[in-house]
């Protein structure tokens, strides 16, 4: 009845959990403090945004809660984008990755905070003001380095290379994601992009092979990799409260 | 125990108003403006919260803190309800609020107008030593020691301090 809901609260719940994860892999190991502290407390946002849809997936479910959902599904029932369980390679690939999903998640936020389901639109209007520091923030590092150093600029094109491939499953709707129409923000996040590529001297790729398949559960091999840290302690010691 | 006539909105208020931020215990949940309602059917008491931000792992700790402050005054049936909507803004946050923040050593948040530029690169707000009242100040970190802070300098006194973003 209600399932596409589920499985779209849960794409949406996935895809923030994964990042979340992904970006607390950098805390104590962040360039300088300041930026440790930066990205974890993107991650730490990005980790309550996921609770709030978790919970509310959990509300819809009936019978279960936001830990469960998050420890204890598998991997093909993760429905969460490509783009957010790469690896988070170097300092350059993983403000990429932020950047490229941030603006995205802005432009969603601001149609799904508008959109028909009350408690979806509630989360969305709570966590774009995050999101738009996450997209200032990010935008601003894309910049720097990208039209920095010698250096710095060739690991930005190799993780535009690296990651180009997984943002055009952003605008393909999966069957369940009717709530906003993903397809018609696509123009708006290119345009987005082209700007602060312009900025950064680096080039959008066009006519790149699109992988797809996140949202249907089926991912790439990186996925099995961060459950497998993420949910080892409820697996090993079910039940176990912090 | 207190029977239901003796239950009264009022007292509950006055309880909430014990109930501190854990990690800016200067500040109560009712400075913060993150208590939204008191509602009481029978002998239910329902509390209404908002979350400052999303991720705010104080929130869970703020949760079980009203309960206990509650139980202590022997209420005992007790519902904590958490309510997104309408979003919580700095702005809920009371003027008392405020001025305890800035007696502690935190800068207040500024007015709200201000941040709602997400321009790139764009110069820091001017922010208010909390010590010295200074605005010759600069942001050292975006992001502080929590998600809801930032980390100056203050050019003039020399101090760093925390301050609590606009939100």
């Amino acid at each position: 009845m209600n399932s596409q809901l589920i499985n779209y609260t849960l794409h949406l719940a996935d895809t923030t959990l994964i990042l979340s994860q992904r970006n607390s892999e950098w805390c104590g190991h962040g360039p300088v403090l300041e930026q440790d502290i930066a990205i974890t407390n993107i991650s730490l946002d990005l980790l309550g945004q996921s609770r709030n849809f978790y919970q509310y997936a959990a509300q819809l479910i009936g019978d279960t809660d936001e830990n469960k959902l998050a420890y204890l599904r598998k991997e093909r029932e993760f429905k969460n984008l490509l783009l957010v369980e790469q690896a988070n390679g170097d300092w350059g690939q993983t403000i990429l990755r932020q950047y490229l999903f941030s603006q995205f998640q802005y432009l969603l936020f601001e149609q799904l905070q508008n959109g028909n389901d009350e408690q979806l639109a509630a989360i969305a209007a709570k966590s774009i003001k995050e999101t738009a520091y996450h997209v200032r923030w990010s935008s601003e590092w894309v910049i720097r380095l990208g039209d920095g150093t010698e250096e710095s600029r060739s690991r930005m094109i190799n993780a535009v290379d690296e990651l180009w491939r997984y943002t055009g499953e952003m605008f393909l709707p999966a069957e369940y994601e009717t709530l906003v129409d993903v397809s018609l923000l696509e123009k708006k996040w290119l345009d987005k992009v082209k700007e602060i590529f312009n900025e950064a001297t680096l080039t959008v790729p066009e006519n790149t092979f699109m992988q797809s398949g996140g949202k249907e559960g089926r991912h790439t091999e990186q996925l099995g990799f961060i459950l497998t840290e993420l949910q080892y302690m409820q697996r090993t010691y079910p039940g176990a409260e912090w | 125990m207190v029977s239901d006539t003796e239950i009264s909105k009022k007292n509950i208020w006055q309880i909430l108003e014990t109930v501190v931020d854990p990690e800016v215990p200067v500040l109560t949940i009712t400075d913060l403006g993150i208590v939204r309602d008191v509602r009481i059917s029978g002998s239910e008491v329902e509390i209404v919260i908002t979350p400052t931000y999303t991720g705010c792992p104080a929130m869970d700790m703020i949760a079980m803190n009203i309960r206990l402050a509650l139980l202590e005054n022997g209420y005992q049936n007790i519902k904590i309800t958490s309510v997104l909507s309408p979003v919580w803004t700095t702005d809920w946050m009371s003027e008392d609020g405020k001025r305890k923040l800035k007696e502690y050593g935190i800068a207040p948040p500024n007015p709200r107008q201000q941040v709602c530029n997400n321009d790139l690169f764009a110069a820091a707000e001017a922010v208010q030593c909390p010590h010295c009242n200074s605005y010759h100040t600069h942001r050292i970190s975006e992001f502080g020691s929590t998600a809801c802070k930032a980390l100056y300098q203050c050019d003039d006194c020399k101090e760093p301090f925390d301050y609590f973003k606009c939100h």
